[in-house]
């Protein structure tokens, strides 16, 4: 049984000061039924890390956990504050915003009102328009559709919304699911290469992929998880020459 | 003026001031439904409570028109908080008939609580001295000018609050799906709440204004007003706003109308038959769209 043992020796090795997010020993339950059975993880400041595995391993439930979805066992800290008391609403204002499968963009608002809702919490007009001409200036498309209701725009748009949407909250971890579903190839590059930006303006990057090839390209780090467990972790380009990983998530 | 233009005039008028009092109510069920798919079966007897809390504003309080329009509105809006907060919430995850079981429940809770303390109907003193005047022949009360107007004074405000403010804005993303909205920060629950509190505050102002048009009032008379403007709601489109006023305006004007042509008995049976035949017609009401599949 050194399970158990195992993240206890990575904290005397790591310690919480210096990740950013630090998830541990992370159980959550949908009726009974367990999906996650002690994810630990970490992230630290500036980083991209990638979560990576097949449909159902329990990626979306460790963001949804950390967002006060979803209630949780274990513990979940961002910047040292422990999250489990915390109501999901009160989450976006500790920094961190989060981008959910399937985009949940507001179809029947418009595209501007979509922005303007992730800025609930913030006072400062002022700041707030700065941010909606940065978002505006990263996915010009916005920009020309800004008074059309959300549902009207193409797959690829409402994912840039989407992400663009979390960046109105002014948040330095950015929690993104499967930000590439759906969408062409073309867009996925370019939604890949809005995340290197992103990430590059200093905000810490959480994503959960199933595209493994190009999450495992753009992150510095990366967990395997599979049926509600981490199975393997390392760095992108160790995780891209695993035989294991080649073989379960790259095809090859 | 000819007769028959005096005629069709006196008709509108009283149609207007029929459909303003339903489309009040007809609001508070398409804002609930819209927010919670739920229908609030309690809410014509949220109406009725207003037009007693009209009654002892004005009996017991000795309050003019004006904060007794107010006190009831907020007496209402309270009572709309805590029936949601007390009676749906906890069963907000539980079977959609469980919902509805509940809602009419409250209903009846609120209809016989009221009977208890008022076993008898109650008359609500006139509280606007009504003046009536005489346009060409079409005679105009004050109050029926004050009802129309505040009637559509506060669903211009409401259509602005909706569309226009921030607490509008989140409850129009709660309407379209509601899981991911604390993610932008906002407090679902809360938005939940203001929602109830301006259905049924609409509702108490509706009750004041009938109260003062009508002015014998008992515990039994939200039912048959409750159905008629959740009848509305549903024939404008529930769950949108416009439609809910353009559907309390049509049946005002349906029964109006039929008690212009037909003996009065008639009206309430002639009225209910043409709304379900535009029913059948426009499944999801005037205004109603079927709601597009989400990905």
């Amino acid at each position: 049984m050194s399970a158990p043992l195992a993240p206890a020796a990575e904290a005397r090795l790591a310690p919480a000061a210096e990740a950013q997010l630090e998830v541990r020993d992370l159980t959550l339950s949908y009726d009974g039924i367990r999906a996650l059975h002690g994810v630990s993880f970490t992230v630290g400041a500036g980083e991209i890390v990638t979560l990576v595995g097949a449909n159902g391993a329990g990626k979306t439930s460790v963001l949804r956990a950390i967002s006060g979805l979803a209630p949780f066992g274990g513990s979940i800290r961002f910047e040292g504050q422990d999250l489990r008391r915390v109501p999901a609403h009160r989450i976006v204002g500790l920094g961190i915003a989060h981008v959910p499968e399937g985009r949940g963009v507001f179809g029947n608002l418009t595209v501007h009102e979509n922005l303007r809702l992730a800025t609930w919490q913030r006072r400062d007009r002022a700041g707030i328009e700065a941010d909606l001409e940065r978002v505006l200036g990263t996915f010009p498309r916005l920009r020309e559709r800004l008074r059309q209701p959300a549902g009207t725009l193409s797959g690829g748009e409402q994912q840039m919304l989407a992400v663009g949407r979390a960046l109105m909250s002014r948040a330095r971890l950015l929690l993104l699911d499967e930000p590439s579903m759906g969408l062409s190839p073309r867009l996925v590059q370019e939604i890949f290469r809005v995340i290197e930006e992103i990430n590059r303006s200093g905000v810490t990057v959480l994503l959960v992929e199933q595209n493994a090839n190009m999450a495992l390209h753009v992150a510095s780090r990366a967990y395997v998880l599979e049926t509600g467990a981490v199975t393997l972790s390392g760095t992108g380009p160790e995780l891209r020459g695993d035989p294991r990983v080649r073989e379960a998530y790259l095809g090859a | 003026m000819s007769e028959a233009l005096v005629y069709w005039l006196q008709q509108v008028l009283n149609a207007l001031q029929l459909g303003s009092i339903y489309a009040l109510i007809a609001l508070g069920y398409t804002l609930v439904y819209g927010i919670l798919t739920m229908i609030n079966f309690a809410h014509g007897d949220v109406f009725m409570v207003g037009a007693f809390f009209c009654f002892l504003s004005a009996v017991y309080l000795g309050l003019p028109f004006v904060p007794t329009l107010l006190l009831t509105i907020l007496g209402t809006a309270l009572l709309g908080v805590l029936i949601e907060r007390l009676a749906y919430k906890p069963l907000r995850h539980a079977p959609r008939v469980s919902a509805v079981i509940t809602a009419l429940g409250v209903g009846l809770f609120l209809e016989n609580f009221t009977l208890a303390l008022a076993p008898y109907p109650k008359n609500v003193p006139a509280l606007l001295d009504n003046v009536t005047w005489d346009l060409g022949g079409v005679s105009l009360s004050s109050l029926q000018v004050i009802i129309i107007f505040l009637s559509l004074g506060l669903m211009l405000v409401l259509d602005h609050v909706v569309h226009r403010t921030p607490v509008g804005m989140a409850m129009r993303a709660i309407s379209w799906d509601r899981t991911f909205v604390p993610l932008m920060g906002v407090p679902v629950n809360t938005i939940i709440s203001v929602t109830f509190a301006i259905g049924a505050g609409l509702a108490g102002a509706a009750g004041t204004m009938y109260a003062l048009a009508y002015p014998v009032i008992d515990p039994y008379m939200g039912i048959m007003v409750g159905w008629k403007a959740f009848i509305s709601a549903v024939v404008g489109g529930i769950g949108n706003i416009r439609g809910a006023m353009i559907g309390a305006f049509l049946l005002g004007g349906v029964e109006i109308m039929v008690t212009a042509f037909f003996p009065s008995t008639y009206r309430d049976f002639v009225a209910f038959t043409l709304l379900l035949l535009l029913i059948l017609v426009r499944p999801y009401g005037i205004l109603g769209q079927p709601r597009t599949q989400k990905v």
